[in-house]
Formats: structure tokens, sequence, C-alpha cells
């Protein structure tokens, strides 16, 4: 706005307008229109004003058309809600998986013909090893003890005469990379006394791919999620200026400027967002407390003390902000496209 | 205060609306446009609130030349600008104390301040008791008064009129231009567009006459 000699803007603050009193036929100086000088200071707390006036201008029309509102938000906030939700279910199957991801040990099932003491003592020598970081004995005995405390099936074993299952040596590598940890469990599949060395790690890698798949999932559909925000939005405003056509071009005929007669659908975008991330985050904990009980009970069945979690504080500023920014800016694109053709004829 | 020096206006479609139009009105002076529909008077009318540009020559207002502002600026030109239509372009979604009070608020004024103006201009077309209605209850002639209000509430230096006494009877006619010709008494330069010749006939304002777009009289 550098180079505009006479607009009024340039010249003198924002609605100012002066006319010099005017010499007039019968000889009396007309006292004219009288002055109005805005100072620079009335003129930010006017334009404050006016953001506050038009915000709430805007609430005040959405709520007006409730219905229309209503649905409006409701679509919003599904397609908010649904890649909110598998993110969420993502998020907890990560947390389910870490506890199991943490140590991936190799289990050395020791022949039939080593006895304790020699087990014990190849405990301890193994934990000598440079890249062994903690192992630890299950002797057969134990072993049962665990097996039917755990499995339920423990009343198999009164029906035995011996004891079936062999003595394991859990072995804790230093180096958990998925690289070094095979290579670990060659070396001890080979000693004598080791009937099978079993690392676990096979399904832990597919949990991991799984993941990776599933979080570009939702990378895509969150990818069309928005996109589908966006369209909701800009055709809600789109709908709305066309309404309101007869407004904007006088409004533009009496000086508004583009930005004025922008603003009142940009607030209309931004409720819509604000509400839709809202409601959205209202759906995601719902769904989540809807799944809470029969997750917890499929947990107790595992024995395992994993707890269901929802939408976390930063998760949340997240999903508002991303919800925030769609609206605002479905509305702009929509704002953008249709107010440039309705000029006043 | 308005100056059109060689101004012509061709449409894109070959109509030649104005043709080599040469006047120019001085600050505080009041003036009618006359001309059968179709003469080019609206065409004029736009040139000035820089809702079309002219093909060739250069309109001033107040000294400016209009070619040198661009889109951005063009809402600053017309807050200078008070403009009366034939059909009042009033919004019956709200009241006429609001409808009066949209330059105002367009313009940033304190609502306050906005307040008072907003009621000394009701005041002035002598409709003061009617703010709170919406303008749809509203006669035709009242209408137009809404109108005028809105058009002179930010004190413009120029006031435009489309055909302001368009769908009004003779009498109500006379007390528009009575109107008109009170805001001219303070200093504002009026141009009014009107085929009325009859009422204007009947006025000492300078009369300017359009036939297919050229300057016919200036008297």
């Amino acid at each position: 706005m550098a180079n505009q000699p006479r607009t009024p803007r340039s010249a003198a603050p924002k609605g100012a307008s002066r006319v010099q009193p005017t010499q007039k036929r019968d000889g009396k100086v007309a006292r004219g229109a009288e002055q109005h000088r805005l100072k620079v200071k009335d003129k930010s707390r006017s334009y404050l004003r006016h953001h506050g006036d038009v915000a709430r201008e805007s609430f005040d029309s959405l709520l007006r058309s409730p219905l229309t509102t209503l649905m409006t938000l409701a679509v919003l906030a599904i397609a908010l809600a649904l890649p909110a939700t598998l993110y969420t279910g993502l998020k907890n199957l990560q947390a389910l998986s870490v506890g199991w991801q943490g140590d991936p040990r190799i289990a050395l099932y020791l022949q039939e013909g080593v006895d304790e003491v020699r087990a014990e003592q190849l405990s301890r020598e193994l934990l000598l090893r440079d890249n062994v970081a903690a192992t630890e004995l299950i002797s057969a005995e134990q072993g049962m003890l665990e097996f039917k405390q755990t499995s339920g099936f423990g009343e198999v074993f009164d029906f035995l005469e011996i004891n079936p299952l062999p003595a394991v040596i859990m072995v804790l590598p230093k180096d958990l990379s998925t690289a070094i940890v095979p290579v670990l469990q060659a070396q001890l599949q080979a000693l004598d006394e080791v009937e099978d060395a079993n690392v676990d790690m096979l399904w832990v890698q597919r949990l991991e791919a799984f993941v990776i798949l599933a979080q570009r999932g939702v990378w895509v559909l969150s990818g069309l999620f928005a996109l589908a925000v966006l369209l909701v939005v800009g055709n809600t405003i789109r709908l709305t200026i066309e309404n309101r056509r007869e407004e904007i071009v006088i409004a533009k005929l009496v000086g508004a400027t583009d930005a004025y007669v922008r603003r009142p659908f940009l607030y209309d975008g931004f409720w819509f967002g604000i509400a839709g991330g809202v409601l959205a985050w209202l759906l995601v904990q719902i769904s989540l407390l809807l799944l809470d009980t029969p997750v917890s009970h499929l947990i107790t069945l595992y024995s395992s003390n994993f707890e269901l979690s929802g939408l976390g504080f930063i998760e949340t500023f997240w999903l508002l902000l991303a919800s925030i920014l769609l609206g605002s800016l479905g509305a702009w694109l929509a704002v953008g496209r249709h107010l440039r053709a309705i000029q006043p004829t | 205060m308005i100056s059109f020096e060689n101004v012509s206006k061709r449409y894109p479609n070959g109509y030649d609306a104005l043709n080599q139009v040469d006047f120019s009105l001085r600050q505080g002076e009041m003036a009618f446009l006359t001309g059968h529909s179709g003469a080019g008077k609206s065409t004029l009318m736009k040139l000035i609130m820089l809702m079309e540009r002219p093909t060739n020559g250069r309109v001033l207002v107040g000294d400016q030349d209009l070619a040198t502002l661009g889109h951005r600026q063009i809402p600053y030109h017309r807050r200078r600008v008070g403009v009366v239509f034939q059909n009042h372009q009033l919004l019956f979604d709200r009241s006429v104390f609001d409808n009066i009070a949209l330059p105002l608020r367009i313009c940033g004024y304190d609502p306050d301040d906005a307040a008072r103006r907003v009621r000394a201009a009701l005041d002035k077309v002598g409709l003061l008791s009617k703010e709170k209605m919406n303008p749809v209850v509203l006669s035709g002639g009242e209408q137009q008064r809404i109108g005028i209000a809105r058009a002179i509430v930010h004190k413009p230096q120029l006031l435009l009129a489309d055909e302001p006494t368009g769908n009004l009877d003779p009498k109500l006619s006379v007390e528009i231009m009575r109107l008109f010709q009170q805001f001219n008494q303070v200093g504002t330069t009026v141009l009014i567009a009107s085929h009325d010749l009859g009422l204007i006939g009947r006025l000492p304002h300078r009369v300017l006459t359009l036939n297919q777009g050229r300057l016919i009289n200036d008297g």
C-alpha cells in the first residue's frame, strides 16, 4: 500500500473524509461536511473491535440456522474423527507391542540329559560373554509351576508321571538389533547342551511392518478426509456467499474492501473448524469409552496391565489446530473463488 | 470536483455507451444528468464509482485521476462518494438504523460516534422515528429517503443519485429533490441522473443532456 497517492487510507486514517468549507454564491461560508478524523490509536482499537463484532456475528448467524449448521458440523466431525480414531487405535497397538518388543530374548531349550547343576553353570558361563546382557535359568520344575499358573491347563500335568518340560535359559542380548540377535542365536544353538535356541523375533518384525503399513494408511486416509473437510466447508461457505450476494454488492458499493467482505466468511470457516474439531474429539473419546470395557476384558485374559489411552493433550491440540486450519482454509478457498465474481453492476 | 476529459466507453460487445464526453463539475455544484434510457447516464455514473473503466479519456474526481487507482484503492475512492440508487438497495434483513450505519461500520467508526451520525442522517431525511423498523415495512418514498440517509451518513464530498425519483409520485419527487438541494447548500457536490424533465425544468440547476453517448447540451 506504499504507492497510493490520494486514497483516504494513505492521506488520512480510515474513515476520514475531509471537505474544505466552500465559499457559496451568497457569500456565506458553508459549514460543509464536518471533519472526521480517526486517530491511529483509535484505528487499531476499532480494527480489533470490528474483528470481535464480525466473529460474534458470524457465530450468531450459524446459530440462526441450527439444523443446517448441525448437519455440516456432523459431517465435519465424522470426517475428522475417523482418522483420529484410527490414529488412536494405532497408538494403542504400538503401546501394546512396545512391552513385547522391548526384550527379544533368546530362549535356550536345554537337552534332556543336562542336569540342574550343569544348567546353572551354563547360565553363568553365558553371562560372561560380551554380547549377553542377562541370563535367567528356568528349571524344569519352575517352568511347570509357571505353566500351571498361567495357562489354565495345570490339571493336565497331574496325569503325567514325569515333567515333560525342559530347563530353559532365557538370554537377553546386549545388542537388540534385528541384525545381531540372529547371529547370537546361531552361536548359542551350536552349544552342546542346547537342544534349540528360539527367538520370537519374526512376529515382532511382522507387527512392526504392520504398524508401519497402518501408519501410512492412516496418513493417506487423513489426507482424504482433510480434503473432504475442505470441500464440505467450501461448499457451505459458497452457499452462504450466494445467500448474501445482495449485501456483498451493497457493501462493495459503499466502499468495503475485499478483506472486509471476506472476513465474516473466514470466521464462518473458523467456527466450523473449531466446532467440528471439538465434536470430533468427543466422538473419538466416546468411541474409546465404548471400546474400553471389552478391551480391558480381552487384556485381562492376556494377563497384561495395558490400558486403553485416548487422545492426549498434545494430540487434542493437533486435532483442533488441524480442524481450525482446514475450516479456515476451506472458507478461504471458497471466498477467493466466489467473491471475485460478485461485483456491483 | 468531477472532470470528464474526452471520455469514451465501449463495452466488450462493441456498444458505445459514451462518446467523447467532456465536462466538469465544480466543487459545491449541483447538476442534473438527463437523456433517454440507454443514453449513457448509468455508464457515466459507473465511471465515477469505478464500477467501470473508460475506454478512452480521463475521469477525475476531486483532482484524482481515477485511472491511477488500482483495484485495491477502489474501496477508498468509493468512501468519498455517496450514492443513491433508484431501487434503494436496502437490506431487508436488518433495521433502518443498521442499513444506514453500514458505510460507517465499513469505514471503522466508533459505534457511539456512528450512532450519533446515523441519527443525524435520519433526522435530516425526517425519519428519525423509524430507526428500529425494518425498511421492508416503509413506503417507497420512505425507503428512498433511507437510501439517501445511507448515502450521506459519512458526509461524502460528492453525492451521486441514479434516478432517485424513478418510482415516486410527483409530490414525493419534489421532496426528495429538496433534500438533495439541502445537502448541496452545505457544500456537497451533487450529480443526479434523472429523466424527469418536468421536475428538472422547474429547478435552477445545471442540466447535462446525453444522447446516444454524446453530451449534446450543457446548461
